[in-house]
């Protein structure tokens, strides 16, 4: 390899810094991982569409010659009804993972959740006042605004409970999220009491989350925003890193300790709320896929946030395809899914950690 | 060369509690500075006034010449590393990851260089962690956590040019003899090129062999400032302890070496050659 003038190619047996190298390794694996993910899940159904047909139609919307043969109606299922769903499903899986890392690297704490920040509850709270009240003014977006209204409206109440002197206490921040998520999951109840039984089955459903609102518009509306939080989330990765240290240590390292906090929370409030907004509350995503992403490669936030993003995508894909084949023709829940692979494997996490602290 | 850090007449309050009152202090470029006092004497809340941590309530500190807090941070952490007592990391990064987080300030527009790891690397060989680049950071023991985080200091403010600042709280808290000893020889070898540096130290005869300039806090005021030899007095020091103390020639060094406890009645250290 030809070294550019003034420097120096890494002599054998030097230490090189893995970071390149595990993100690279980490790409090579995921993208094809996502892709394979998105078209089994493309392929799934009442009308199943085998991956090269899958692949075939895609080529034939851009003008490119299909590979094989497919029918009209397969087309059609595809552009309408798969293809929208599974983007959202990409979307709110990078969001929510996105999210995820950046909320564990803020409190610095591995077992951090966008929950906490009271994004599902708040989201929770004003979806069933809104139902239960029947407010139903704008139509089919009456319920992903209330939800979008909701998650924004908690976190800004809690950022804003956690100022101190113009600062935001973290741990403040902890603990006002433990006691608005209290509040709005009461107000939850007691709207969901007061429900007829109709609106019951809205809300439950709602709770356990579903990718099953696809649509084009949909997808349109909150691609730009969960795309904005996700570049701009990457783009902190560095201030993320030196977070790690603590906020002091951070600060001696030149970062904006309260700009780089003001933009995670708002980041997260964004791209959470409107994955809240379409699909309901899904649980656990953004909470296992960091950890799994740290444990493979390491905490270091170049890393972990891009490749959280494409594990987390793959695998709300994966899930989705569960829920829409194992009960066949109804479908489950897509939270149900997550919490059940997902909880689990929270628990297994916690003991590993117990384990590593008691050895 | 300009004063690289002063403070005039800080005061600090919390509540009812005084915490500093009337604290002057200058500190020069090839200066070692080190603070000395007993638990809760103010010493940390000083060294958090200087890293700009807590803001300055009455008093002003100035570091470069300009007012702390005035200039961009990242142009401030260029030129200025602080070291606070502990660090709690409890990710797994790599020892060189965490050294090369020292460089940070100098990736403002550019991603990290081939020269910010050549200069994390030989952070870390300074510090004896050599071979130590890929160890998981959490396995490490808390001396050689501590000497991670001195090569993360070291690496950021490793350029030779301009006034540089070093501050570390108690950095050699956690190390063996030899390594405090290494520790200070780095410090001593920065501050021969220029920085100037403050520490707050415990080891009062490691302060005796290195300072340059000693700066004894007692009941939140400064009752000393000066060359180990007027500062480190048996009086003085018996005085800002509140414990007996004994101050001696050191036997072979040009420095003050100092014995602490009560002299029991028939010990005599007058046979120590003077």
């Amino acid at each position: 390899m030809q070294s550019l003038p003034g420097e120096r190619a890494w002599a054998v047996g030097e230490y090189v810094p893995k970071v390149q190298s595990k993100r690279t390794q980490g790409l090579l694996l995921l993208v094809p991982f996502l892709l394979m993910c998105a078209v089994a899940s493309l392929g799934a159904g009442a009308v199943s569409i085998s991956p090269l047909q899958v692949i075939s139609i895609l080529l034939s919307y851009v003008g490119l010659p299909p590979l094989t043969e497919f029918s009209e109606q397969q087309s059609a299922v595809l552009f309408v009804i798969r293809l929208p769903r599974v983007l959202l499903g990409v979307l709110v899986g990078a969001a929510l993972s996105v999210a995820g890392v950046a909320l564990q690297g803020l409190f610095r704490n591995p077992l951090a959740d966008p929950g906490l920040l009271g994004v599902s509850s708040g989201a929770s709270l004003t979806v069933s006042a809104v139902t239960v009240l029947k407010l139903h003014v704008l139509g089919f977006y009456t319920l992903p605004l209330a939800a979008f209204a909701g998650s924004l409206g908690a976190i800004l109440l809690i950022s804003s409970l956690a100022q101190e002197n113009g600062k935001t206490q973290v741990t403040m921040m902890l603990l006002c999220g433990v006691a608005i998520n209290a509040l709005c999951m009461a107000g939850t109840g007691l709207f969901t009491y007061l429900s007829t039984d109709d609106q019951l089955r809205t809300l439950t459903f709602w709770q356990l989350g579903s990718l099953s609102g696809a649509t084009w518009p949909l997808v349109s509306t909150i691609a730009p925003l969960v795309i904005l939080c996700s570049v701009g989330m990457v783009s902190l990765a560095n201030p993320l890193n030196a977070l790690l240290l603590g906020e002091a240590n951070a600060g001696h390292l030149g970062i904006s300790v309260e700009r780089t906090k003001w933009l995670l929370v708002a980041f997260v409030a964004l791209g959470v709320g409107s994955a809240v907004a379409v699909s309901g509350m899904i649980g656990f995503l953004g909470l296992v896929v960091p950890h799994l992403v740290r444990l493979w490669l390491g905490p270091n936030h170049r890393v972990l946030l891009p490749l959280s993003a494409l594990l987390g995508a793959s695998l709300l894909c994966l899930a989705d395809l569960t829920a829409r084949t194992v009960v066949v023709p109804s479908e489950l829940p897509i939270g149900i899914v997550t919490a059940l692979a997902g909880a689990p494997f929270f628990l297994y996490l916690l003991l590993r950690q117990r384990r590593t602290h008691a050895s | 060369m300009t004063v690289a850090l002063e403070v005039r007449d800080l005061h600090c309050r919390l509540g009812e509690t005084q915490l500093l009152s009337g604290i002057h202090l200058t500190l020069n470029p090839g200066e070692l500075t080190v603070v000395i006092g007993r638990n809760g004497a103010g010493k940390s809340t000083l060294f958090k006034h200087l890293a700009g941590e807590l803001p300055c309530q009455r008093g002003e500190i100035r570091v470069f010449g300009a007012p702390l807090g005035s200039g961009s941070k990242a142009e401030l952490a260029r030129r200025r590393a602080v070291l606070p007592q502990t660090t709690n990391l409890q990710f797994a990064y790599e020892a060189l990851e965490v050294v090369m987080l020292g460089r940070l300030p100098h990736q403002q527009n550019r991603p990290e260089s081939r020269e910010d790891v050549r200069i994390a690397r030989a952070c870390l060989e300074r510090v004896g962690l050599e071979g130590y680049e890929g160890r998981n950071y959490l396995t490490l023991s808390g001396g050689e956590q501590q000497r991670v985080h001195f090569a993360r200091a070291l690496a950021q403010i490793h350029e030779n040019t301009g006034s540089r600042l070093l501050l570390l709280d108690e950095p050699t808290s956690a190390l063996d003899v030899a390594h405090q000893h290494k520790a200070l020889r780095i410090v001593k070898e920065l501050t021969r090129e220029g920085v100037a540096a403050l520490l707050i130290l415990h080891d009062l005869n490691l302060v005796a062999q290195y300072a340059d300039k000693v700066l004894v806090l007692a009941e939140r005021q400064a009752i000393a400032c000066g060359s180990p030899h007027e500062v480190m007095t048996s009086d003085i020091l018996s005085r800002a302890f509140g414990f007996p103390m004994t101050t001696v020639p050191h036997p072979w060094l040009d420095c003050p070496m100092i014995v602490s406890g009560a002299r029991p009645r028939e010990a005599s250290l007058e046979q120590h050659p003077a």
